[in-house]
């Protein structure tokens, strides 16, 4: 009796997880405390605590892997619109930490709104194009598109360029997949080129410094470039092989900044080295192509972006964060997903795995 | 719609169709994407990989000197003179403490700061770089240092650092001969440079600027070492990977005795003055007093203005090293060496004599002895003996300046006698040559006889006087002085001794034989015949009366008439014991007077002290041993 009440609790627990995605996602987080062990100099209170976040977000995943597309759906444009409220808030009345307006204090505990945009944005635009499926023209995406750009401009003035671009990332994927046509894309490229000027002109002083750090790093060595020159260093004298665990000499002697959030992938790099890299792509690679086969199979249009959108988001924080520690990209705030220290930033990638796997798991049972 | 719903069926297919070929898309954007990615990581890890290691290995290696510790300073008994101490010093770097005198001020909440100390520091900190990591205060109690750990976080560019500090234990009293250090300055450090010296000064801020420090600061102050050292971001060092020890510079063990230099300062007392105390067998320089002296540890870490003000402006000149560098007219101090050279130039035999009417007339000019009504007849030990004038003016006038010139630069006037401490005067050997260079005028007769009897242009440091007395108590050969006896290597504990360079004057001893006897009658029936009462020993001498103000024709010299800093100076020149010296000395007391009553009694204290281990009744044992 007792063993049948264990196995129907059992399939219970695992009816809506899927197994490869799941497998991806624990041996990244597994990596993840393997380098951050390394490096906080072997902190213990690090790790126990990324770990406490670890759980929690996999509990996130479980329940979303739970809850029904059909449901979901049905949240899309609250969501977004709670969202959007919250975002005012912040510009209106947010705590200002390090120059940036990001917090909002709801009763107890504060908040950073733009999280739940990462989520409610790419929902709400999949919501959208599914109402309207079939009868899509170019009015739809102009209407789809602006709604998008409410608050990633929101964000990007806060200032979060990295969450702005995130987001509008994780939106344009909608966008993309959902039919754009490709007259469109081209004129929007070339708009954006011609248009760069002025963006220049918009943007924050420390956004502008960034992008010319990018250009030539080593003209401010001590200031803003210091951290994209020791971070390249410590990934190029990583070699073939790297260094060894908790052998960085950039790591352990204090020369990569914030070495356990957004620049542990240079730690990873250093210790790890070409082979370790390779690795870590091929890991990731693993989890985005089984985010498309979720998406590919899809039943409904709503699941089918929402999936692509999730998937697309994830590759774009994992890209972002590796071009901008090997010094190809400018420094924005996006932590290496699965890997940096912090909680947030992992329940919501786990909320988003949780969304693929009932997509996944739900896809013959409902037909909306 | 519903009418056709074939339509609505293809065009889903047609959407599922292009949504997979627009996920293909993407796919493959990822794949080139993370291609992208894995090229710049080959770039970086493998291409350009040793350039990079090249760079975290100058980030996390830093090479540090590891400065030598300095030579000690001992004198002829193992007392020490100068030696090194460690201490906590609280230092600031004025580029990175933002408001230096506000970081002053709260410093001063938790540490106490005086004023001297902050003058210094503003001193320091005007002729330092900003970069610099300058002493603010020294010698930080255990307590200070816990109050400033504390407080810390409040103070960037304010460091504590452990250093060593040079300690001049005898202070005032071997300030002429030992020196001092002080910190680099610009002018030394262009100096090194061109010496080739820099690399083997990073990481030392001291060096020596008088005395013995300043002579034998290559000796002193050794080889630095290096050390490889792994640091994090922010400067702090983690282990040591490599290093190569550093070489102690020597300690130097001098020919000075602290006892007997003790003596003669507080025989001086308050007077100024010079004396020099030499061995005549080896030119070991056995006393070197300037009075006044000065306060060397004041210099160490950077005097301040004030009392930099002080030494500077005192009528005393503190700063002034009269043994070295103070010239004197010898008086009658020169009468020896003038007879020795009657001798040797055959101007006069011993036994011939003059008779002395009590002055020697000269065109319209008289010049007088000291005997209103001379002397007698006068032969040269009389002349020597009682000081006679006359007798030495006769002399001079008939030998002319210039072979007086030609046979004094033998004994060394007139020119340096190389002793180990930098900035020697040379003193003033008058000739018809020199006169002529110097105030481009002929020189008169009439002048030469004055420098007959030591006065006039002639002019000389104690040190030449004591180095001349002593190659007369040294039969005619010279000895170069020097102050050091040998170096030591500090871990070999290997000496290196300052060799004698002894100069044969080709003197005929007969001669030498003639001066000595009259010398050791100078003492014992002469003019200080009075100051060597009772000696347990034979020694000789001569005594000195140099203007400091020349007296007008017919008057008379009558020194409580005269101002105290326009009174003659004493003078005294002597050795002992007379048949086998030991010791020679020239002794000036300024603007004491007559030479055997301020100046003699010292030299019989060093002698007593020296010969006999006597000091002056009523002294406690002498210091230093």
């Amino acid at each position: 009796m007792i063993a049948w009440y264990l196995r129907r609790a059992g399939r219970m627990l695992t009816a809506h997880i899927d197994g490869a995605l799941l497998a991806a996602v624990l041996l990244l987080m597994a990596t993840g405390l393997t380098v951050l062990y390394s490096a906080s100099n072997a902190g213990w209170p690090r790790v126990t605590g990324q770990m406490t976040n670890m759980l929690v977000a996999l509990a996130v995943l479980w329940v979303f892997a739970n809850i029904p597309p059909h449901v979901l759906m049905r949240l899309a444009l609250p969501v977004f619109i709670v969202g959007l409220l919250l975002l005012l808030g912040v510009a209106w009345k947010g705590d200002v930490i390090n120059g940036a307006r990001r917090w909002l204090h709801v009763g107890v505990t504060r908040i950073q709104p733009s999280e739940i945009m990462k989520i409610a944005a790419p929902l709400m635009l999949a919501w959208y194009f599914h109402r309207y499926e079939g009868t899509l023209r170019l009015r739809n995406y102009v209407l789809a598109a602006l709604l998008l750009l409410i608050p990633v401009g929101l964000i990007a003035r806060q200032p979060d360029l990295g969450t702005a671009i995130l987001i509008l990332a994780s939106g344009g994927f909608v966008l993309f997949l959902a039919g754009l046509s490709w007259k469109v894309i081209a004129a929007l490229g070339v708009t954006a080129l011609a248009s760069a000027p002025v963006a220049w002109s918009m943007m924050h002083d420390y956004q502008r410094q960034r992008i010319l750090m990018l250009i030539d790093p080593s003209e401010d060595p001590l200031g803003k470039g210091y951290h994209t020159i020791q971070s390249t260093i410590a990934v190029g004298s990583g070699g073939i092989t790297g260094k060894g665990w908790m052998s960085g000499t950039q790591t352990h002697l204090d020369f990569i900044p914030e070495r356990t959030t957004d620049f542990i992938f240079a730690v990873y790099s250093e210790e790890f080295g070409f082979v370790g890299n390779l690795v870590l792509l091929i890991l990731f690679l693993l989890l985005i192509s089984r985010g498309f086969v979720i998406a590919a199979q899809a039943s409904t249009l709503f699941t089918r972006l929402l999936a692509g959108a999730i998937t697309l988001t994830f590759f774009t924080y994992a890209f972002v964060n590796m071009g901008m520690v090997s010094g190809i990209l400018p420094v924005v705030g996006v932590p290496l997903p699965m890997i940096s220290y912090g909680g947030t930033s992992l329940v919501t990638l786990c909320l988003g795995f949780g969304i693929l796997m009932s997509i996944h798991t739900h896809r013959h049972l409902v037909r909306t | 719609m519903l009418s056709n719903p074939g339509i609505e069926f293809r065009d889903a297919q047609r959407e599922t169709h292009q949504f997979g070929i627009r996920l293909a898309i993407m796919s493959g954007f990822v794949v080139v994407m993370f291609l992208l990615l894995l090229a710049r990581f080959a770039w970086l890890q493998i291409i350009q990989h040793s350039h990079y290691h090249t760079l975290a290995e100058a980030n996390r290696i830093s090479v540090v000197p590891v400065t030598p510790g300095r030579g000690v300073i001992f004198d002829r008994n193992g007392v020490q003179l100068a030696y090194n101490y460690t201490a906590h010093t609280l230092e600031i770097t004025p580029g990175k403490a933002g408001d230096v005198s506000a970081t002053i001020d709260q410093l001063a909440e938790i540490v106490e700061i005086t004023p001297r100390d902050r003058r210094r520091f503003k001193q320091l900190q005007e002729e330092s770089k900003s970069f610099e990591s300058l002493p603010l205060r020294s010698r930080l109690a255990d307590e200070e240092i816990a109050r400033f750990a504390a407080n810390r976080y409040r103070f960037p560019g304010v460091e504590i650092k452990a250093r060593l500090f040079r300690q001049y234990p005898q202070g005032e009293l071997f300030s002429h001969v030992i020196g001092y250090i002080g910190r680099i300055n610009q002018k030394e450090l262009d100096k090194l440079d061109t010496d080739g010296e820099l690399a083997n000064y990073r990481g030392t801020d001291h060096i020596g600027k008088t005395g013995l420090e300043l002579s034998y600061e290559s000796a002193l102050h050794g080889t630095t070492g290096v050390e490889q050292v792994e640091i994090d971001s922010a400067g702090r060092a983690v282990r040591v990977l490599s290093r190569t020890p550093p070489a102690s510079g020597a300690n130097l063990a001098l020919k000075l005795d602290a006892g007997l230099q003790a003596l003669v300062d507080k025989a001086f007392g308050d007077r100024r003055g010079a004396l020099v105390a030499l061995d005549p067998q080896t030119g070991g320089v056995l006393a070197f007093v300037s009075k006044p002296g000065f306060d060397p540890n004041l210099f160490v870490d950077g005097i301040d203005p004030q009392s930099w003000g002080e030494l500077r402006n005192s009528p005393d000149r503190p700063m002034l090293n009269r043994a070295l560098t103070g010239t004197y007219p010898p008086g009658s101090t020169f009468k020896p060496f003038m007879a020795l050279a009657a001798l040797t130039t055959g101007k006069r035999t011993p036994q011939q004599a003059i008779s002395d009417p009590g002055y020697f007339q000269f065109g319209n000019h008289r010049f007088r002895d000291d005997a209103e009504f001379g002397h007698g007849a006068v032969d040269m030990y009389k002349s020597i003996v009682v000081s006679c004038d006359t007798y030495y003016y006769v002399l001079a006038n008939e030998m002319g300046i210039d072979a007086i010139a030609k046979f004094m630069t033998r004994l060394g006037f007139g020119s340096r006698t190389g002793i180990d401490l930098t900035g020697e005067a040379a003193g003033i050997l008058p000739s018809q040559e020199w006169k002529m260079q110097r105030f481009k005028q002929k020189w008169f007769a009439g002048e030469t006889v004055s420098i007959g009897i030591g006065q006039g242009y002639n002019s000389y440091t104690p040190l030449q006087l004591a180095s001349a007395i002593a190659a007369i108590a040294n039969d005619g050969t010279m000895l170069r002085p020097h102050v050091v006896d040998y170096m030591e290597d500090v871990r070999t504990k290997a000496r290196t001794p300052v060799a004698p360079r002894p100069l044969a004057l080709g003197l005929n001893p007969e001669h030498i034989d003639v001066i000595k006897k009259a010398l050791v009658g100078v003492n014992k029936e002469g003019t200080s015949a009075s100051v060597f009462v009772g000696t347990e020993y034979v020694s000789a001498g001569k005594t000195g009366t140099s203007q400091v103000v020349a007296i007008k024709q017919g008057e008379k010299y009558i020194e409580s008439r005269v101002q105290e800093r326009h009174r003659d100076h004493a003078l005294f020149v002597a050795y002992a014991p007379a048949d086998k010296p030991t010791i020679a000395l020239a002794v000036i007391v300024e603007n004491a007077g007559f030479g055997a009553k301020a100046a003699a009694p010292i030299a019989r204290q060093v002698f007593d002290y020296y010969l006999l281990g006597k000091t002056p009744p009523g002294d406690k044992k002498e210091a230093g041993k």
